[in-house]
């Protein structure tokens, strides 16, 4: 008896959209551009050309498995509807203009079944109920690639803030200077590390200076990363400076034990560089009047 | 078998790693260095690693205890060249050769190298010959 009634639901549903995509198409369209309608964001044009790409896909779907959106039948379907999420975010469509692009399907679907089952109630309950779940699985499929390529392009944001913000400058010959802005954490210090050695074989630079007066907190962390990050400079060869200590920052390293005893500190940057220039034997004059 | 050759410049050994350093190389590399440092009364040695690309454990230790060695025979050593990646490896396996000097090229050593004995012969008055 199942095996029947769902042969028949799943003939009826093709069958809709065999017959009458036309009229469906027509009013799906008519169901969006009352709401989420974006005419500046998509052409009238390109959204028909959407529309009945994606009813001939889902027509294709429902003739070989009725209502079953993981299936494999449905592969095309999810592919299209990855496609336009990943592209309306892309665009700036809200997620909930995403997400209306597969929910206006229900009412001219709805009343297309409605229509063909005049007189039946149950079976038009079943079919609508399976409908529903179908279209609310794609509705849902659809938010999950906008999260999904929304988490993409933060992700790229983030590498790319992670590159800009770790600048390694040259305040003399033979010395640099790392000012380091924002919280440490292990991949920022792989890269602020990493950055530091490349310039320090570079340029040539025997002393470098790490200005931590953009760091908020140290903690055992940090301090670790800092430690490492001076060890590996000499190891190479060059003397590394911590500049920019605050107060606070001075108490909490104390307080919890770390030994940067084998580490040259200054509080601030001046004061490093005046250090780097007497470790290079360099010292500045200052010019008297002359008469 | 390869061999790292060991060229005497003056009172100093200069010793460039040219190969991918395997263990039992740098234990040849050790048994030579410390001869050659008796045999020709070294007073400083010059490690130039600048090519060198892979580091493991056992050759950190190496260096460290070449530097050690060396110490005792009454030379100073001093690493050269060492290659960013290189530094962070031996970092993250926890070896900061303490007691190894270091250097960013050769020039940079042999400044150190000539500073250092200078200041020793200044303090103890230079060695008889």
């Amino acid at each position: 008896m199942s095996e029947i009634q769902s042969n028949r639901n799943h003939k009826s549903l093709a069958g809709v959209l065999n017959q009458n995509s036309e009229k469906v198409l027509n009013e799906w369209l008519k169901e969006m551009s009352g709401s989420t309608r974006r005419s500046d964001l998509i052409r009238e044009s390109d959204l028909r050309a959407e529309c009945s790409r994606f009813l001939q896909l889902m027509k294709q779907a429902t003739e070989s498995d009725s209502a079953n959106f993981q299936s494999p039948a449905f592969e095309g379907v999810r592919d299209m509807l990855s496609d336009i999420s990943r592209s309306r975010s892309q665009k700036g469509f809200k997620p909930s203009e995403t997400a209306t692009f597969v929910f206006s399907l229900k009412r001219p679907l709805f009343n297309e079944i409605q229509n063909q089952y005049r007189g039946d109630a149950d079976a038009m309950a079943a079919e609508i109920w399976k409908l529903n779940e179908l279209l609310d699985a794609m509705g849902l499929f659809t938010m999950e690639v906008y999260l999904k390529s929304r988490e993409e392009v933060v992700r790229r944001q983030q590498e790319e803030l992670l590159e800009l913000s770790t600048p390694v400058v040259k305040l003399w010959d033979g010395i640099l200077a790392l000012p380091i802005i924002g919280t440490l954490d292990s991949a920022r210090t792989q890269v602020v590390m990493e950055s530091l050695l490349q310039a320090i074989v570079q340029t040539n630079s025997r002393v470098a200076i790490i200005d931590i007066t953009g760091v908020p907190t140290v903690d055992t962390v940090v301090a670790q990363h800092l430690l490492k990050t001076v060890t590996a400079a000499r190891l190479m060869g060059a003397d590394c400076i911590i500049s920019g200590v605050r107060p606070q920052i001075a108490q909490t390293i104390v307080h919890l034990g770390i030994n940067l005893l084998d580490v040259t500190t200054k509080s601030t940057l001046a004061a490093a560089f005046s250090v780097a220039l007497q470790r290079l034997g360099i010292s500045f004059v200052r010019e008297t009047a002359k008469g | 078998m390869e061999k790292i050759p060991i060229l005497k410049m003056g009172e100093f050994l200069l010793v460039t790693i040219q190969v991918d350093m395997h263990d039992r190389l740098a234990m040849a590399l050790q048994d030579d260095l410390t001869r050659t440092i008796s045999q020709t009364d070294a007073r400083g040695v010059l490690i130039d690693i600048s090519t060198l690309e892979i580091v493991d454990s056992f050759i950190g230790r190496m260096l460290s205890n070449i530097a050690a060695m060396s110490r005792v025979l009454d030379a100073e050593t001093v690493v050269v060249g060492m290659q960013p990646a290189v530094a962070i490896t031996l970092v993250e396996l926890g070896l900061s050769l303490p007691g190894v000097r270091t250097a960013l090229n050769v020039d940079a050593g042999m400044e150190l190298l000539r500073a250092s004995v200078r200041a020793n012969k200044e303090l103890y008055g230079s060695r008889v010959d």
